[in-house]
């Protein structure tokens, strides 16, 4: 990394300590930011991060793997998640997840080389009775078909 | 400025705080109970499994450990309590109103068989290839509960990779049972962190920052993490081979010197009570091993003292009289290599703080190589200097690069306890039953100032010793009865001590080329403080830094090891507080039955500066051998 | 998706509400007054643990502290259960009145929503609804122009860990830590969200609260059988023609709730989730209620044409990565029962091992640390014993055989 990018990633970082205040309950709240604006939380940045709020770097990165929407390892700019839980599979999760691998040319839990898309599975997001559902970003995509599925993934920037 | 966060540990992981009533004997102070058949009345908020171990009856536990807070993960101490429809585990549970528990149902064993077994189906590899076998609490689980085959299979390939980056600590994540005890252990008990869970569901286990290797990150090698590993997952760095292969070589001349503590331990290996101190029957059984010299590690403790107390004195004068602010006070102890890692991470604008002077396992090793070479005509380079240390941290400690000031290796290899008590076995010997025998000539006599540095408190007992004597011209004895100077001893996690220089004596001759008189020190009252096991470190340091009152001690003496090196990351396993009190006793008593007692008393300690570093204490000389620098490291992990 | 807001038919719930007006009318009453209210309801945590919400306030009320809080769990996780997704999305005046009266009645000052990370899209719309709230003085300092009543409400993102929704797990993660259940007791009305006493309610529990402090407790008993009072959202899903969250009394027969979503050649329901029960259709005609079948709202239809041991592998595999990896029962149990499964599928498997699999599985949940691995087993035991002929009746002994 280089060192201006290391320098305003650190001032990205007081900024948000500077929001949400220097306790260890702030801790998530930061560290969703960061993967909001970098789709994934550095070395880094983890360790700044610990630094701020006086906590150990490793105690971040448990904190970061334990939860599936923080990631430690790049991810392209669009996180794609397909529901693979029970309501989604029986409406057939399976023929849009194919669909979406044959498109993009990656499989599940991979991402592009372009670094626009990373798919992955996600458990239940509580979208039962409309699967089969995605959640690409933040935005909710449900009633799919591969064709659909496809078509919401080209409208994607 | 750095702030105080408190302790880390979740609020989960903490003992349960529970109201209590001063004394138990209060209204609400106790609490009627049923264990099986029997009634009893117990304090409000005892555990049950305390309950239960204070009457007799056995409850089997894992993640839990005496010197740690309360986890409940592994679900082994599980008990039934009656009116509950699920089993409680028992370290976890706080007795808060009559209960009536069971502790061994049907249900409670079968569930704690099926524990067991989950545990032994992940569990890669054999006890009879497992430097635990024998001693490992899985293992002993698995007997106590007649396990005699594989119920819900066993894992057949290795899951991970061992990393044995370290010079210290060894991880072999195969044998992990999940316990998490070194977790407490290293952000906990140690506040140092390298050590948590990482991933969830079934992915869990134990990792560091990033997945790196323990030599990548800010590990200080003390080896709390191996004392209290129920299993194999961790352990020391182990030597044993090239050891034995020196020995086998006709060319090379091997020298082992022995620290005080794993002499005041190595007996519990063998199946002793802790508090047996087993000297010179250690010295036999290293002669029976083949080692060509055994030499006592207190001497070059003396020789320590005598570097660090004169470099106290001098900086404190420096300071003091002459202004010069380039002189840090306090002074820092350097003999505990753990501490001084945790200094160059955590705290790397305090090094200059630090002594200078080596510790006394590297003296020795540069003594050994240059005076000691010289003396008995043996090439160094055919020299092979082991030193039998109750401390994992002391492998990283002789690898430093720098510790090569006598033109080689300065010591070649750091043994732990449990490593020496295993050479033992395997020469088919028995320690407790072999005669006694004395340590070789010329660095076999040492005085019990240098016996004592293996308990907390020990460095700065044995300085003062020696630095009041110089200074005041009068016996120790006269202000502090035997010169056991209590104040400074037992397990209290952070001691401070005054003591207000009255008069002052002339300057005895091997420092006359430093000060004029010690008229500057009259009237002053020395600060002195000891600190014990890094968190306890911290505690002080935080102080410092918020200019508290260690900012105004003159001298600290820092032992990276709860309990000090009694209570080492070599020393036999298990530990807790009983286990350490005992060998600190053993050295105590040992000492006061010594004949010299003061280091700048040793004979052999007056001979080393008439005959080798004849300029006395910090001169050129010594400075080059027995002096060392330090790295500011930092905490920032590359 | 887009906002709904059809009309949507119940008793309670769905039914006409003014929001504020449940917080008038409670800050004109006494604290006890509505936990009496409350009891007389006989009102029931709707997560699934079922723990009488009275008993929870009145404790909550009893803690001695200057801070205390109220959590509403917003980490709706539950294969099958999106009631909550929907109470959030068009009724959030009823899940804020709720936390509103709860603040008041226990004494606490401040709410927090833990909204699950995969309800992002639903975070704007309830920010700006708060917003609403805190002009129209039912948020912030002295509310209703009340004196010593401040109460406002901050909403907490999780980021996916379905273990968060056990309530200690959701105050760890909270605090800043991994989602790993706490040792309890202590219990969270005494020892919370950073050491302080904290109330935590469903989402579906909370919004009950303005219409029981509206009408009274008496009226709200009177719905729902004699143990489950009141009404409870169910989220159908699966096999169905209208897949929705149907408002319904306690006591309703899968039967009837079968035949209101419109399902047709059923062969199974899994009610609570993958937690849950697998019910098989010989006992369509059983109660959904805490004495027979509680849920927290998940039902899940299975037809004629589904494969159960495929639906099992597919709860199995969610448990084994959703299990927060700190117990031993959960952490290794749920991977020994899913190679059950796979055991299964392959034709590998012994009827003897199967039982000790059973076996297993009454240990994790009478040994396991939390809510989760007591539960994991559930549909492993009863899908093994419910529909075992179809999973045995393999020619060469399993599926994939």
């Amino acid at each position: 990394m280089l060192v201006f990018e290391k320098t305003s990633l650190a001032e990205e970082i007081e900024l948000l300590v500077q929001k949400y205040g220097d306790d260890r309950s702030s801790l998530l709240k930061i560290l969703q930011e960061i993967q909001k604006n970098h789709r994934y939380i550095s070395e880094y940045a983890q360790q700044e991060v610990a630094r701020q709020l006086r906590i150990h770097p490793v105690e971040v990165f448990s904190v970061v793997s334990f939860y599936a929407f923080l990631n430690s390892k790049p991810k392209g700019r669009n996180i794609v998640r397909l529901c693979r839980t029970i309501s989604c599979d029986m409406k057939n999760k399976d023929a849009i997840v194919k669909a979406i691998e044959r498109e993009l040319g990656i499989k599940i839990g991979e991402t592009t080389k372009d670094k626009k898309f990373t798919i992955e599975y996600a458990n239940c997001v509580g979208l039962c009775d409309e699967g089969p559902a995605m959640v690409i970003n933040e935005r909710v995509y449900t009633k799919l078909t591969p064709e659909k599925a496809v078509q919401y993934l080209n409208s994607v920037k | 400025m750095r702030k105080t966060n408190g302790g880390r540990a979740p609020v989960s992981l903490k003992p349960h705080v529970i109201a209590k009533p001063e004394h138990p004997e209060y209204i609400g102070g106790s609490i009627s109970i049923q264990i099986n058949e029997k009634k009893l009345s117990v304090p409000m908020g005892t555990t049950i499994l305390e309950a239960c171990k204070d009457n007799n009856t056995h409850i089997p536990t894992l993640c839990h450990h005496d010197d740690l807070c309360i986890a409940g993960v592994c679900r082994v101490c599980v008990v039934e309590v009656e009116g509950m429809k699920n089993l409680q585990a028992s370290c976890a549970f706080p007795i808060t109103s009559p209960i009536k528990i069971t502790t061994a149902s049907p249900k409670v064993r079968k569930a704690r068989k099926h524990v067991i077994d989950l545990l032994l189906s992940e569990h890669y590899g054999e006890c009879y290839s497992c430097f635990r076998n024998n001693n490992c609490e899985l293992q002993s689980l698995a007997k106590e509960y007649g396990v005699d085959h594989y119920n819900f299979g066993h894992i057949e390939k290795p899951r991970f990779e061992v990393d044995n980056s370290s010079f210290s600590v060894i991880r072999d994540m195969d044998k992990c049972v999940l316990c998490r005890r070194c977790v407490r252990t290293c952000i906990d008990l140690q506040e140092v962190g390298v050590l948590e869970a990482i991933d969830r569901g079934d992915e869990t286990h134990i990792g560091t920052f990033f997945e790196k290797q323990l030599s990548d990150v800010i590990c200080i090698n003390c080896g709390q993490c191996i004392n209290r590993c129920p299993t194999g997952a961790l352990r020391a760095n182990d030597p044993r081979d090239d050891i034995w292969a020196a020995i086998d070589d006709p060319n090379k001349h091997v020298v082992i010197q022995t620290a005080p503590s794993p002499r005041a331990a190595i007996g519990e290996e063998f199946g002793l009570e802790p508090g047996h101190s087993m000297t010179e029957e250690l010295n036999t059984a290293l002669r029976r091993i083949g080692f060509d010299k055994i030499f006592d590690t207190n001497f070059t403790a003396d020789l320590t003292i005598m570097e660090e107390g004169t470099e106290l004195l001098l900086r404190l004068y420096k300071a003091l009289v002459e202004g010069d602010s380039s002189q840090k006070v306090p002074q820092f102890t350097s003999c505990s290599p753990g501490w001084v890692k945790y200094l160059e991470h955590f705290y790397p604008d305090y090094i200059d703080n630090l002594s200078t002077a080596k510790s006394p396992q590297q003296m020795f090793g540069a003594v050994i190589k240059t005076f000691y070479a010289q003396e008995e005509k043996v090439n160094p380079k055919d020299i092979v200097t082991v030193a039998v240390m109750p401390c994992s941290a002391k492998k990283f400690e002789c690898n430093r690069p720098e510790m090569t000031d006598s033109g080689f290796k300065d010591v070649d290899y750091g043994l732990t306890t449990r490593e020496m008590a295993q050479m033992i076995k395997e020469s088919g010997i028995y320690l407790p039953e072999l005669p006694k025998s004395k340590f070789d000539d010329p660095f076999g006599e040492a005085s019990g100032a240098g016996l004592i540095f293996g308990a907390t408190g020990g460095v700065m007992e044995a300085a003062l010793r020696t630095v009041v004597e110089l200074v005041t011209g009068k016996k120790v004895e006269s202000i502090f009865e035997n010169a056991n100077i209590m104040p400074v001893r037992g397990f209290e996690g952070v001691k401070y001590v005054e003591l207000p220089i009255e008069e002052v004596g002339p300057v005895p001759d091997i420092l006359k080329a430093y000060f004029p008189n010690w008229d500057w020190l009259k009237g002053v009252t020395v600060k002195v403080a000891v600190a014990h096991g890094t968190a306890n470190a911290k505690k002080v340091m935080e102080d410092i830094e918020a200019g508290g009152k260690f900012s105004e001690c003159h001298f600290i003496e820092f032992m990276g090891c709860p309990g000090g090196c009694i209570g080492g990351g070599g020393q036999p396993i298990p530990t807790n507080t009983y286990i350490r009190e005992k060998r600190a006793e053993a050295i105590y008593q040992e000492e006061a039955g010594l004949p010299i007692r003061k280091s700048h008393e040793n004979p052999h300690v007056s001979y080393i500066y008439e005959k080798f570093l004849t300029e006395g204490p910090c001169s050129h000389l010594s400075h080059k051998l027995l002096h060392t620098s330090y790295t500011k490291r930092g905490e920032y992990i590359a | 998706m887009e906002t709904r807001k059809h009309d949507r038919k119940g008793e309670i719930l769905f039914s006409k509400y003014t929001p504020g007006d449940a917080i008038k009318k409670a800050i004109e009453l006494s604290r006890e007054d509505i936990l009496f209210e409350i009891k007389d309801s006989k009102l029931k945590g709707r997560g699934g643990a079922g723990f009488p919400v009275s008993t929870k306030w009145m404790l909550g009320a009893a803690a001695i502290s200057e801070e205390k809080y109220v959590v509403c769990n917003a980490d709706e996780g539950e294969p099958g259960t999106y009631k909550d997704r929907v109470l959030l999305y068009e009724y959030p005046e009823l899940i804020f009145d709720g936390m509103v009266i709860a603040g008041y009645t226990i004494g606490a000052k401040k709410g927090i929503v833990y909204l699950r990370g995969e309800y992002e899209h639903i975070l704007k719309p309830l920010q700006d609804y708060l917003e609403v709230m805190r002009k129209d003085n039912l948020l912030g300092e002295r509310i209703l122009g009340m004196k010593n009543f401040d109460f406002d409400i901050e909403i907490f993102m999780g980021s996916s860990a379905y273990v968060c929704g056990e309530e200690t797990a959701l105050i760890e993660s909270l605090e800043g830590n991994r989602g790993e259940a706490r040792n309890r007791p202590p219990y969270p009305v005494n020892t919370g969200f950073n050491g302080k006493p904290t109330s935590v309610n469903n989402v579906e529990t909370l919004s009950c609260i303005p219409h029981i402090v509206l009408h009274g407790g008496k009226w709200y008993s009177k719905f729902g059988t004699e143990k489950s009072t009141g009404t409870k959202l169910f989220s159908v899903s699966g096999d169905c023609d209208n897949p929705d969250v149907y408002e319904l009394q306690w006591g309703i027969t899968i039967n009837e709730l079968l035949k209101l979503s419109g399902a047709h050649n059923t062969k199974a329901v899994q009610v609570g989730g993958a937690s849950g029960m697998c019910i098989p259709k010989s006992q369509f005609d059983r109660k959904l209620a805490y004495e027979d079948l509680p849920t927290g709202g998940s039902i899940i239809v299975f037809d004629e044409s589904r494969d159960m041991l495929g639906v099992l592998k597919n709860f199995m595999e969610f448990f084994v990565e959703e299990s927060c990896g700190q117990c031993t029962p959960c952490r290794i149990g749920n991977r020994k029962l899913l190679e059950g499964v796979n055991m299964i599928e392959n034709g590998e498997y012994t009827f003897s091992y199967l039982n000790k699999l059973k076996e297993l599985g009454q240990t994790m949940q009478v040994s396991s640390k939390c809510g989760l691995g007591q539960s994991s087993p559930n549909s492993f035991i009863s899908i093994l014993e419910n529909f075992k002929d179809e999973i045995f009746s393999y020619n060469n002994g399993g599926k994939n055989a």
